[in-house]
């Protein structure tokens, strides 16, 4: 560039382009443009030197001080585990079964199973509790094992099945057809027996055979009304609600291999005030006894 | 850059600001700021401090804006989150309410009303009863930093201090109940917003009314530049009568040639903007009209008639000057400008009021639990579940009922209750000005429509019977037994 063009208006040299009569001054930034300019420096390089900044091949530059998301989690956390450290601890020492359903601990109990119960058992009961096949309904009025607090207690604490745990829910039923128990002409007048007693099919000769064969097999554990029996487990087979269905298929390979749902023994993995808050949780969803 | 360039006349773009010392003048112009500024001031300091008595459920305070609990109360109206467009509705008013006063009166905000004003000149006054008037301000201005000068200074800015920390303080009185809150600021146990925003309100009255003043209005303001496509021919506006004053006479040296104007610089040195108001209308006269009271002063020293700086039309000017009778002030003030102004601003007001009478003091909301849709019962029936807000803008507790209607044997029962009996009405007491939660659960029988619409009804009985109704579905499952 030879000879800079001077703006006569103002006196200022150009940039040396224009467009339809308009070009551009070469002002110089305005102070406090720049004042801000270089503060932004200042500041960016004691970033740079205070917190994690430059990329390295593995890793970054860890910054002076120490700062990671994972720390600041971590106190967040904390901090938040301390304020309600008070209501965690009355929640750990209650008695669930006994604690007034209207008192704002309970409040505290549920909301804080909400939280929980997503987290541990929404996997298999489902995020709305409403389980699946083979996965309780839990919003329900049909309970295995009971449905007042301290039977969802207990049953939350030593889970089904689970080996080890001596406590723990344990029922058994035959596999009539597998182990050769009933033929399979006796397993499908069981079936009509049980559809009828449900009010799924109309009596028939099979129902009649099944009467028989109820009574002396299924009857010990469900009862001879077919109502079942909560201190072994065994579902009330007269109800609306099935397990695992209640069409002549799945009754039919029901009583052929059984069935062996299994739930974890959250009390070996929860602490006390989790058990108790869902607990809560669950017996408010609607079926609590 | 080599070449010497030529320079920019007034030696580039950047102009400093002229130290403004405005003298004090007295008129009836005068004594409307005076009386505008205690009416205003009076409005601004007591309004937190009146009381306005509504029962023994709602806060007592004629004016209240209860960020905690989300309501706002203005004497005998209260002001839910959901209404905030009545707010909207009054920010429109002032809007229009502007125009209409710009296209009749000129810039009677600016002059009289506006915050930035009334605080200025408050400022102004202090400073003048500190350093006295305008010359002997000018003189202090100049002046080496003596003692004197520095208590003097000293002595104004605690003075303009004080009063922007009186203005801050003011402030939060609308937010809380005023004298707890003054107990405890006082004690230093206030919240921390509340010393932040007297802090943030000091500053900017202290800066904006003793350092800045007409400089919001020239750069600031946005309402100078707009007001220029909003006046007319027709507006009031102060206005230098030229042909009665021109050509300038100085002093003693008068006779038949020459007009009125006495150049005696009264008008330009009682300006606080600092301009000259004979250079005709302008963007930075903010209509305060105290050269119209100092020009007339000067008139009836000289013995001449007054009104040579006066508020008048532009139009009336040009009739005067070409020798009609001047027109009545009143006459500007109805003219279809005005009136489709004052049409539009009284319709939204009027709308706004007619809507606050006729607003539904109870309201209902269902929402629908969507996971899971619907359970299935043990007797084959299917339970749904509704989360139902009950909104009571009353402040006094209400006795309601939750009606259902329209699905063949539903009944419904609370959550919360003991016994999950079910029936078609539920009674409940809802607490005073309180939005009033019930997770309310429905049963019917399982066969039926997949979606099966019904009705929730809410009425309060007495004799400010209502009712509310709210339409709602109830599902079950695709294939029913």
């Amino acid at each position: 560039m030879t000879d800079p063009k001077i703006d006569e208006a103002t006196g200022v040299s150009t940039m040396g382009h224009e467009w339809d009569g308009i070009e551009e001054l070469d002002n110089p930034m305005p102070r406090w443009w720049l004042w801000t300019f270089y503060a932004c420096i200042v500041f960016a390089i004691g970033y740079c030197v205070a917190y994690p900044a430059i990329p390295l091949l593995h890793s970054s530059t860890k910054g002076m001080l120490g700062w990671t998301s994972h720390n600041q989690l971590a106190a967040e956390t904390a901090k938040a585990e301390i304020a309600r450290a008070s209501t965690t601890a009355a929640l750990a020492k209650v008695d669930i079964a006994t604690l007034d359903p209207h008192s704002p601990l309970m409040q505290s109990a549920i909301e804080g199973g909400r939280a929980a119960f997503k987290i541990n058992c929404a996997p298999c009961h489902g995020s709305g509790a409403a389980g699946s096949k083979g996965y309780p309904n839990l919003n329900d009025d049909d309970w295995l094992w009971g449905g007042d607090r301290a039977t969802i207690h207990q049953t939350l604490l030593h889970g089904i099945r689970q080996p080890g745990d001596d406590a723990t829910r344990m029922s058994q039923m035959p596999s009539f057809g597998r182990d050769g128990i009933l033929t399979a002409e006796q397993i499908q007048d069981a079936v009509s027996f049980v559809r009828v007693v449900s009010h799924q099919e109309r009596s028939s000769a099979s129902s009649a055979r099944g009467t028989v064969l109820f009574a002396a097999n299924c009857a010990p554990c469900h009862g001879a009304d077919a109502t079942g029996n909560r201190q072994v487990g065994a579902p009330n087979l007269t109800d609306a609600i099935w397990l695992y269905g209640g069409d002549r298929e799945t009754l039919t390979a029901t009583l052929t291999n059984a069935r062996y749902g299994v739930m974890p023994a959250w009390g070996a993995k929860l602490n006390p005030a989790t058990i108790n808050m869902l607990t809560a949780y669950v017996h408010s969803l609607g079926g609590g006894e | 850059m080599n070449a010497p360039v030529p320079k920019l006349p007034g030696g580039g773009l950047y102009a400093r600001r002229k130290a403004i010392f405005p003298r004090a003048v007295d008129g009836f112009y005068r004594r409307l700021k005076w009386l505008v500024m205690a009416v205003t001031l009076t409005i601004y300091y007591a309004t937190p401090w009146l009381r306005w008595d509504r029962g023994a459920y709602a806060p007592n305070h004629a004016v209240l804006v209860d960020m905690a609990h989300r309501r706002f109360y203005f004497f005998a109206i209260e002001i839910w989150p959901h209404e905030f467009y009545y707010v909207a509705g009054l920010l429109v008013m002032a809007g229009v309410g502007l125009f209409l006063v710009t296209s009749t009166v000129g810039r009677a905000w600016c002059g009289y009303a506006c915050p930035q004003t009334v605080w200025t000149d408050l400022y102004v006054h202090i400073e003048r009863a500190i350093d006295g008037d305008r010359n002997s301000q000018f003189r202090l201005n100049n002046a080496p930093w003596t003692l004197a000068k520095i208590s003097r200074r000293v002595l104004k800015h605690s003075a303009w201090l004080l009063v922007a920390v009186l203005t801050g303080g003011a402030w939060i009185f609308y937010f809380a109940d005023a004298p707890t809150l003054a107990r405890d600021l006082f004690a230093g146990h206030a919240a921390l917003i509340a010393y932040a925003t007297i802090a943030i309100l000091t500053a900017t009255t202290y800066v904006l009314g003793g350092f800045m003043r007409e400089q919001v209005c020239l750069y600031m303001c946005p309402w100078p530049r707009i007001q220029g496509a909003m006046l007319d021919e027709r507006s009031l506006i102060v206005t230098y009568k030229d042909w009665r004053g021109e050509p300038r006479s100085h002093g003693t040296k008068r006779s038949e040639s020459v007009g009125d104007c006495i150049d005696c610089q009264a008008c330009v040195q009682v300006c606080p903007v600092g301009i000259d108001i004979r250079d005709g209308a302008q963007f930075a006269c903010i209509t305060c009209a105290l050269c119209i009271d100092a020009c007339d002063e000067m008139m009836t020293k000289v013995g001449r008639p007054r009104g040579l700086i006066d508020y008048a039309t532009l139009e009336d000017c040009k009739a005067e000057a070409a020798g009609a009778e001047p027109v009545p002030v009143r006459r500007t003030l109805l003219r279809p400008r005005t009136l489709a102004y004052f049409a539009v601003w009284a319709g939204i007001g009027a709308a706004m009021m007619f809507t606050l009478q006729a607003r539904t003091h109870l309201d209902l909301s269902v929402a629908h639990d969507r996971n899971p849709l619907w359970v299935r019962l043990s007797d084959g029936s299917i339970r749904n579940a509704y989360t139902i807000k009950i909104r009571n803008m009353e402040s006094r507790p209400r006795a309601v009922r939750l009606e259902m209607a329209g699905l063949p044997g539903g009944v419904m029962w609370d959550s919360a209750s003991d016994s999950d009996a079910g029936a078609t009405a539920i009674d409940i007491e809802v607490a005073p000005d309180q939005v009033d939660e019930h997770r309310i659960y429905v049963r019917a029988q399982g066969g039926g429509d997949e979606a099966a619409p019904f009705t929730f009804t809410l009425s309060a009985n007495g004799k400010d019977h209502l009712l509310v109704r709210k339409a709602a579905r109830f599902d079950r499952p695709e294939i029913s037994r």
